[in-house]
């Protein structure tokens, strides 16, 4: 798996290559066209990210996700979901370093193969990190107003959480 | 409703923050998250010209054309209001190819490459069906090897790492289609 993992990149790079070559584009000259865009792309999401990881990081120092996830714990038990997921299905729709770090945790405190390892497991692996994908995607153009956007992803993310534990029962019980 | 969102994050902190008694490491949070955010877009410049760069050699050379030729039945059902083929929709289709590929580095570049041309079809500040669509879609994005989490699985040692593919699947599979029908299912309660 590693092994393929390692090629995807060379691949990818060499088939948009050749196959512009073949067509007869100045390569270089269109590369150099469309980095430039990207330098436009990466100032325009700046403040963006200024102000999402910075109130992102307020949230983690504040102890809030230990709070919410010792009030949601009963909750979670209820539905079959592992306690120690709840700080990560709080905290990996805003933040995906903040997510690994409790990942970590959790492999740390009941092992990888663990039941609760499992199910954190797949929600990191399944899910991505809404809001800043929200965030970055409509700031980088100007977007304010993002109608039914955030309450269909989510569902999404909802969805996942409740999948995660489910799916882990039905291959590994 | 991000207005909501980050005011709601911030008061929250700030309140939590009081009553366990971490002001001061909240107080040094404000500064380090601000500071984070420039290191992490410094650091993601170079990627972001480098996928935007070959990304255009792909649009000219027509790969991008051949592609969203060939997503066309699914492109159309998603994004009925895009034009077929045109601009917006190549570079769509590149995007959700590397989220497939889980080429997360490359998605985002091309996913911000797609909302600008999506711009130009909607000159407003309100998220059009197609824009909300697209954005759900990356949020909730299927992986299919997720490598990243494979791997810190690996690290504390678990004996096989790849156990979780299928639920993993499942579970992404699953998240996706009830974020896309939801955002079908609501495009007409949300008017700008």
């Amino acid at each position: 798996m590693d092994k393929i993992g390692i090629w995807v990149i060379p691949a990818v790079v060499l088939c948009i290559v050749l196959f512009g070559s073949f067509r007869g584009v100045p390569v270089f000259d269109a590369f150099i066209t469309g980095a430039k865009e990207g330098l436009q792309s990466s100032v325009s999401i700046l403040p963006t990210l200024v102000g999402l990881i910075m109130a992102v990081s307020m949230l983690s120092a504040s102890g809030a996700l230990d709070l919410l996830a010792s009030f949601l714990g009963p909750a979670a038990g209820a539905l079959g979901i592992p306690v120690q997921i709840i700080p990560l299905a709080l905290i990996k729709p805003v933040s995906g370093s903040g997510a690994t770090a409790i990942l970590t945790q959790i492999y740390k405190d009941c092992g990888p193969d663990s039941f609760a390892g499992r199910v954190a497991s797949v929600m990191a692996g399944s899910t991505e990190t809404t809001f800043y994908a929200v965030a970055v995607y409509f700031g980088s153009v100007g977007i304010k107003k993002t109608r039914h956007t955030i309450p269909a992803a989510v569902a999404g993310d909802i969805t996942a959480l409740i999948l995660s534990s489910l799916s882990v029962r039905l291959f590994f019980q | 409703m991000l207005n909501y969102i980050w005011t709601g994050l911030i008061l929250f902190s700030i309140i939590c923050a009081a009553a366990t008694g971490r002001i001061q490491q909240l107080s040094s949070a404000v500064l380090t998250g601000a500071q984070d955010a420039v290191t992490l877009v410094i650091s993601m410049t170079g990627m972001m010209c480098a996928w935007t760069g070959l990304m255009n050699i792909a649009d000219k050379g027509g790969i991008t054309l051949l592609l969203s030729k060939a997503l066309n039945p699914l492109m159309s059902w998603l994004f009925p209001s895009c034009r077929k083929n045109g601009k917006a929709e190549r570079a769509m289709c590149m995007n959700m190819t590397a989220n497939l590929m889980g080429l997360g580095n490359a998605a985002t570049p091309l996913g911000i490459a797609a909302m600008k041309e999506l711009k130009k079809e909607n000159p407003t500040d309100t998220a059009d069906n197609a824009m909300a669509m697209f954005v759900v879609i990356n949020a909730s994005s299927i992986q299919l090897i997720p490598t990243f989490t494979a791997a810190l699985r690996a690290q504390f040692g678990s004996a096989t790492p790849f156990d979780i593919l299928p639920a993993v699947w499942i579970t992404s599979l699953g998240a996706l289609a009830v974020g896309v029908l939801c955002a079908k299912a609501l495009e007409g309660l949300f008017d700008g």
